[in-house]
């Protein structure tokens, strides 16, 4: 059945610092709501449950990229397009880059944000393996305060995260130290335009003196949130890239991963190609290793 | 507003203003409508069009603010204070668009439904590239679907647009202009 607009509330304190008042004082009670390329669809569908929504969008402290030599710092509100057309994230987060062309199709991207992306924690979100491969920082906002956490320990279950019920995201930051780093990420889907992954992989890594001396795996679509493949990583960490290497990373990944069987595709499908992308990075690791 | 007795008054809802094709205009509906559902049935601007009402299709396409998009994702509260262009404002007065008119010459529609939102996609795509690439062209128009034309006669025409553009650069300004001119 038709979502039917009258039986929400939707209202725009103005300022972050109105909403997070409005946030503590009922928590709980509130969805934040930004871009709605999630939340308006189920609206549309007569699906959502939020009856008391707070908007985001035009919060102007949110949709910011700020850059230091150290780190680029994305505001939660921002859009996948901002970050396709920012300058310094295609020259030095080129992964993160590519995911938000990923993202749908241009009127998504304008509306969508990176922020959204992973509050909404899809297991098959686009740009969550690349912010797990280039060991993102998230930082919450409540009238409390602020915090960092990892982004690799932001998703606790499936659609579930640290937020505290009087929390928003509010930015995600990104350390700028990947520029010799082999970069990776494959995103394996029905089409190229507007599909959701079957299965999707980054990987960061350094090769020094014939061993991998730094890994990161991240994963959509191998487990009930986006994942970091820590012990895939550790099984390559220290060695070198021989056959052995690739075969135990091999059975280290399908040791590690619980893909499911849905209407995108099948668990065994996804263990799969989850392997054989592995293997694709890692073969290209071998042949060019690290950047010069 | 239709007098069916069972809506409430209008009064009840707050008031939200923005210019759509350069018209200032002031709704007062309930902040969670779809800006796609304000624009059919409050202003009658019929032209956009829902399809899926997910944001798959592309349909209900329209200019916000010099980005495109899905006027079925947008509750109208987020489009307070914003410039909108739908595909009632590509045309000036009894000129079409050169998009349109290309449309017309290369077979670009058949049903129609797509086409108000595969025109305001092309339209958002020439004002940030006005000579696209093939692959350009695809990727901008890539999310907007069509069961009819099989999408290479719709390729053709917003090619074809871009080189009337060219050889006419007095055609040029028209994309920006119909925001503005009325």
């Amino acid at each position: 059945m038709r979502g039917n607009a009258e039986m929400h509330e939707l209202v725009a304190p103005g300022s972050l610092g109105a909403v997070l008042d409005l946030l503590a004082a009922q928590p709980g009670a509130w969805t934040p709501i930004a871009g709605g390329t999630e939340l308006m669809v189920a609206f549309s569908a007569g699906r959502l449950n939020a009856h008391k929504l707070v908007n985001l969008w035009g919060i102007p402290d949110l949709r910011t990229i700020e850059v230091t030599p150290e780190s680029v710092t994305i505001g939660a509100a921002t859009t996948f397009l901002d970050l396709r057309k920012h300058a310094v994230i295609n020259a030095e987060l080129p992964l993160l880059a590519r995911a938000a062309s990923w993202i749908g199709s241009v009127a998504n991207q304008s509306r969508a944000t990176l922020g959204g992306n992973l509050v909404n924690g899809s297991p098959a979100a686009d740009s969550s393996p690349v912010l797990l491969t280039y060991d993102a920082e998230i930082e919450t906002i409540s009238a409390r305060g602020r915090r960092k956490v990892p982004y690799s320990e932001f998703h606790t279950g499936y659609k579930r995260n640290v937020l505290a019920a009087d929390e928003l995201l509010y930015a995600i930051h990104l350390p700028l130290r990947f520029a010799r780093h082999r970069q990776y990420l494959r995103k394996v889907g029905t089409r190229r335009a507007m599909a959701i992954s079957k299965v999707a992989l980054a990987a960061t890594a350094l090769v020094e003196r014939g061993v991998i001396a730094e890994i990161r795996l991240g994963a959509a679509s191998l487990a009930p949130y986006p994942m970091r493949l820590k012990q895939t990583e550790a099984a390559l960490l220290g060695q070198p890239l021989t056959r052995e290497t690739v075969l135990a990373a091999r059975r280290a990944l399908l040791a590690e991963v619980q893909p499911i069987d849905d209407i995108r595709s099948t668990a065994e499908y996804r263990r799969r190609v989850a392997v054989n992308l592995l293997e694709e990075f890692l073969l290209e690791l071998r042949r060019e290793g690290s950047r010069p | 507003m239709r007098a069916n007795g069972k809506r409430k008054p209008d009064a009840h809802w707050p008031e939200i203003c923005f210019t759509v094709n350069g018209e200032s205009l002031k709704v007062c509906v309930p902040p969670m409508k779809r800006l796609l559902d304000v624009l059919r049935e409050d202003l009658h601007l019929t032209g956009t069009k829902e399809g899926c009402g997910e944001g798959e299709c592309g349909s209900c396409s329209v200019r916000m603010n010099g980005e495109l998009v899905n006027s079925c994702l947008v509750p109208v509260l987020q489009a307070e204070g914003s410039e909108i262009q739908t595909v009632e404002g590509l045309a000036l007065d009894d000129d079409l668009h050169p998009l349109q008119e290309a449309f017309l010459h290369h077979g670009g529609a058949q049903c129609g439904i797509c086409t108000p939102g595969m025109l305001m996609a092309a339209a958002q795509l020439l004002a940030n590239t006005p000579h696209p690439s093939d692959t350009e062209i695809r990727e901008g128009l890539a999310g907007n679907l069509c069961r009819c034309t099989g999408f290479i006669r719709i390729f053709e025409s917003v090619t074809a647009a871009a080189s009337a553009s060219d050889t006419d650069p007095a055609q040029e300004p028209l994309l920006e202009q119909t925001n503005h001119a009325r």
